[in-house]
């Protein structure tokens, strides 16, 4: 099957059976790469992006099922304010260390604060569900709080 | 520093190698004095100048830092590279890192394991810049006709003071590469250092953070297949039947690829290879392992611990009976690696050699190991090192790379093997399962009189070293062997037990299983003696830096001070790679009786910190890392076949359930420790010691889920 499908604002073609995951449409025939493998089965949460905007398990969202929502990938993510502030606040604190999960942190962080602008430390506990083997929680919580108030907190 | 230091250095990095064979983690780095081989130093135009195997200046100024190290979030590289940019006087953002490729003459063995790249790497790579530094000096006053000693370098110029001339170091690329190297290496004084002690930015961080940062798995090289793979779910089974007709009826499947024990389906794509797999049908012979179970496995090595075993170390009259004895016994379980980025490797099998891209520990191994398989000169195999999603020990190991030229070797497209998350958990090469039996004698105070630590687990060391190994394992008895506490009456055993599952390095190995002991054990002498943790501790601790790491974190934890009711709070001293820790973890337990553990304290002494805040985020890291394991990590075997298929199984910690890390840091003076790995191997005990304090349940076998529940949240 032939879809149309919209990724990072542009009109992009993908050639795939309807139940190929969205993530190895990505990675496979677009070229996008920031959105990562890790368990295939939902679980792990490597492969998050936006879809329209809920943050979504790409591995586990069939190309068929996007439809016309917007998919927005880590790639896109400096398009607007708020995932520039979020990607800058991962820098300030210095989150990253193996760095393969991030994209999808810094998806789940920016969908769950265009809901919820400044969130608590409960709400980032319930809201943000990649694993992280670097075990980088504590950084990535405080870069949350660092981005929802502006760039000013640490 | 003199002639004669840098000859006795270069004799010892000869032993070190020698030493390294035999311990396969630590990396031998050729100094600095040594000119690389086939640069163009000396030869009729040189357009760069390479003063050794990690430099590279070119004419228009370019710097570029080879690194022999990889990058899988421990932050070496960019440590590594900061101390070569403060010896070379360059500034930190005009250097360029590149990774090595699998290079033996050039780089020497290269593995990143053991925590070992920046204690390692500390002299060297500072000789290496100083070295670099100083010809570029020399080529300047032969051009200025001055004394070296009028000039100086500074952010990547010479500089002439009296005069005000200056040039930049791209200018003298060309003098500096006919000079021959300095008989004398001048080291910067460390009171001079700009970049080292600074927490100078991840060097790749900003890649990663906009996802364009390229691991193995993103080595998209063209026109190339995508194999996914199942072994033999049972350790030992062979590939016995397959029917491979519905597999090449999916759409996009090309081949089915049978080895002895495992069976791959190449495809256009991951998710079509992946249809094709599931579509298979697949017989499997059983094995010798065909009755293994965890329960037998744990048997096994407790039955090991009621013999004597083979001698690690003994001092003075560890047998005499002299007071009250008191022993234990504890049990550690296989543990998986797991990293995010499950296994993967992209080969290229051609009639040319063998081309591999993938994130490996160990790229000079892979590179002699794909040429052993193919029969190829090493020459002809290109190891192209990528970032590693992880590795913890896991990608010091080679089976994924040779599992991937097996299958690669019969299809002339490059083919890039992808292991599902399943595969990557049930095909591990495990951190080895552990019994422990340890008593003691003590006196009237209740400090030891005597002490005896038998170890009873598999051996790595035999595995990939048996000629060396002669019963004792020196990686798993490290830290046991050489307690910290003054034990003047000491004996520790090993006893080798293999159940036949493939074991291997893991992060902290030997000390993760030897400080759970240990630091459990003292807290329990500590409860015999009716003494405080702390308190007790000191009383046998004549180590220096080891009391000031113990008294520092009772203090910055508020040791002692109260807390509510049915919290405790425990702690855990270690001496490992080169560095001290002290741990403190406070827990509570929750209503339906789980172990939460809200805070841990950590202060750590590596000596000199090169990067501060890369420190705080090992130790954070490290303890996040270890304390997910100590509280829920279990590989178990039913009929020798792993039961674990996913994080859902094989839990580790999560937003929720990770604990706030305080990392406090000694500043010390001494060549820097390593510190990937020191925070995981100390935080079991922590928190067993604290579920201790709030519970009066010791727990000495872990996960400690076996025990008691653990908060999800």
């Amino acid at each position: 099957m032939k879809y149309a499908i919209t990724v990072n604002g542009a009109t992009r073609s993908v050639e795939a059976s309807e139940d190929t995951p969205l993530l190895w449409a990505l990675r496979e025939q677009l070229g996008l790469q920031g959105t990562k493998f890790g368990c295939g089965v939902g679980q792990c949460g490597a492969c998050t992006l936006h879809l329209g905007e809920e943050a979504v398990r790409s591995c586990v969202t069939p190309i068929s099922a996007v439809g016309d929502m917007a998919v927005r990938t880590i790639e896109g993510v400096d398009q607007d304010a708020l995932g520039k502030r979020v990607q800058q606040a991962w820098l300030d604190l210095a989150v990253v260390q193996c760095g393969y999960c991030q994209p999808a942190q810094i998806m789940s962080a920016i969908a769950m604060l265009r809901r919820i602008p400044d969130p608590t430390d409960e709400q980032i506990d319930s809201e943000m569900t990649v694993l992280c083997r670097c075990g980088t929680y504590p950084r990535i919580r405080a870069a949350i709080h660092r981005a929802a108030r502006g760039g000013t907190v640490r | 520093m003199s002639e004669e230091h840098l000859t006795e250095t270069g004799r010892r990095t000869l032993l070190k190698a020698a030493a390294w064979g035999a311990v396969g983690l630590l990396v031998p780095v050729r100094i600095a004095a040594a000119p690389p081989k086939g640069l163009a130093v000396g030869s009729s135009t040189p357009t760069s100048f390479e003063p050794s195997a990690w430099i590279r200046i070119t004419q228009d100024g370019r710097i570029t830092l080879t690194m022999a190290q990889i990058e899988m979030g421990q932050g070496a590289q960019t440590g590594l590279a900061a101390i070569i940019a403060d010896e070379l006087e360059v500034p930190f953002d005009s250097v360029r890192i590149e990774q090595a490729p699998a290079d033996k003459e050039r780089f020497g063995v290269q593995a990143t394991g053991g925590s070992t790249s920046i204690r390692e790497g500390w002299k060297p790579m500072r000789e290496a810049g100083a070295t670099a530094r100083q010809m570029l000096i020399q080529a300047a006053a032969q051009q200025w006709k001055v004394e070296v000693g009028s000039l100086t370098a500074r952010d990547g110029d010479v500089v002439h003071a009296a005069s005000g001339r200056r040039a930049a170091y791209g200018s003298l690329v060309e003098a500096a590469s006919r000079l021959p190297h300095p008989d004398k290496v001048f080291l910067k004084d460390a009171t001079k250092f700009r970049l080292v002690g600074q927490s100078l930015p991840r060097i790749e961080g900003s890649a990663k953070v906009r996802g364009t940062a390229v691991f193995g798995i993103d080595a998209a090289i063209p026109a190339r297949k995508i194999a996914t793979l199942a072994q033999s779910p049972e350790f030992g089974g062979r590939l016995q039947s397959v029917k491979e007709s519905t597999a090449l009826a999916v759409p996009g499947v090309i081949r089915i690829v049978r080895l002895p024990d495992a069976v791959a389906v190449i495809a256009d794509s991951m998710p079509q290879a992946q249809k094709g797999l599931e579509a298979l049908e697949i017989g499997w012979s059983s094995g010798p392992l065909a009755q293994l179970n965890t329960a037998e496995i744990y048997a096994d090595l407790a039955e090991a611990t009621t013999r004597p075993g083979a001698v690690a170390r003994s001092v003075g009259e560890p047998g005499k009976a002299d007071g009250r004895r008191i022993e234990a016994v504890y049990q550690q379980p296989l543990l998986a690696h797991a990293p995010m980025e499950p296994m993967n490797c992209t080969v290229h099998v051609t009639a040319d050699g063998c081309d591999v891209w993938t994130g490996t520990q160990v790229a000079t191994d892979a590179q002699q190991a794909v040429a052993k398989l193919l029969g190829l000169p090493i020459g002809k195999v290109r190891i192209h090192v990528y970032l590693m999603g992880g590795g913890f020990g896991r990608r010091l190991e080679t089976d994924g790379i040779i599992r991937a030229v097996e299958i690669g070797r019969v299809v002339k497209e490059p083919l890039q093997v992808i292991w599902t998350r399943a595969e990557d958990m049930q095909h591990d090469l495990y951190r080895p399962a552990y019994c422990d039996r340890i008593w003691a004698t003590v006196d009237a105070a209740g400090k030891p009189t005597t002490w005896n630590h038998r170890i009873a687990g598999s051996s790595i060391m035999a595995r990939l070293y048996p000629e060396a190994f002669k019963g004792v394992d020196s990686d798993a008895v490290e830290c046991a062997a050489q307690p910290v506490y003054a034990l003047s009456d000491l004996r520790v055993e090993f006893a080798r037990v293999e159940c036949g599952l493939p074991t291997s390095w893991w992060r902290g190995v030997g000390p993760t299983r030897s400080l759970f002991v240990i630091e459990s054990f003292v807290d329990e002498l500590a409860t015999a003696a009716r003494q405080d943790p702390v308190a007790y501790r000191l009383s046998i601790l004549t180590d220096p830096r080891a009391r000031e790491v113990l008294s520092l974190a009772a203090e910055k934890s508020g040791w002692g001070a109260k807390l509510p009711a049915g919290w405790g709070r425990g702690i855990a001293l270690a001496n490992a790679f080169g560095g001290y820790i002290a741990l403190v973890a406070e827990v509570s337990i929750e209503p339906k009786e789980e172990v939460r553990v809200r805070r841990v304290v950590a202060v750590i002494d590596c000596g000199r910190a090169v990067n501060p805040d890369m420190v705080r985020a090992q130790i954070e890291g490290g303890v996040i890392f270890g304390a997910g394991a100590a509280l829920m990590s279990e590989i178990t075997v039913a009929n020798g076949r792993v039961e674990q298929a996913s994080y859902s199984d094989y839990p580790i910690l999560t937003m929720v359930n990770a604990p706030n890390v305080d990392v406090h840091i000694v500043e010390g003076a001494e060549d820097p420790g390593g510190v990937g790995e020191i925070g995981t191997a100390a935080i079991a005990p922590a928190i067993t010691n604290a579920i201790f304090a709030a519970t009066r349940n010791r727990i000495r076998t872990l996960p400690v889920s076996r025990s008691q529940p653990v908060w999800m949240g």
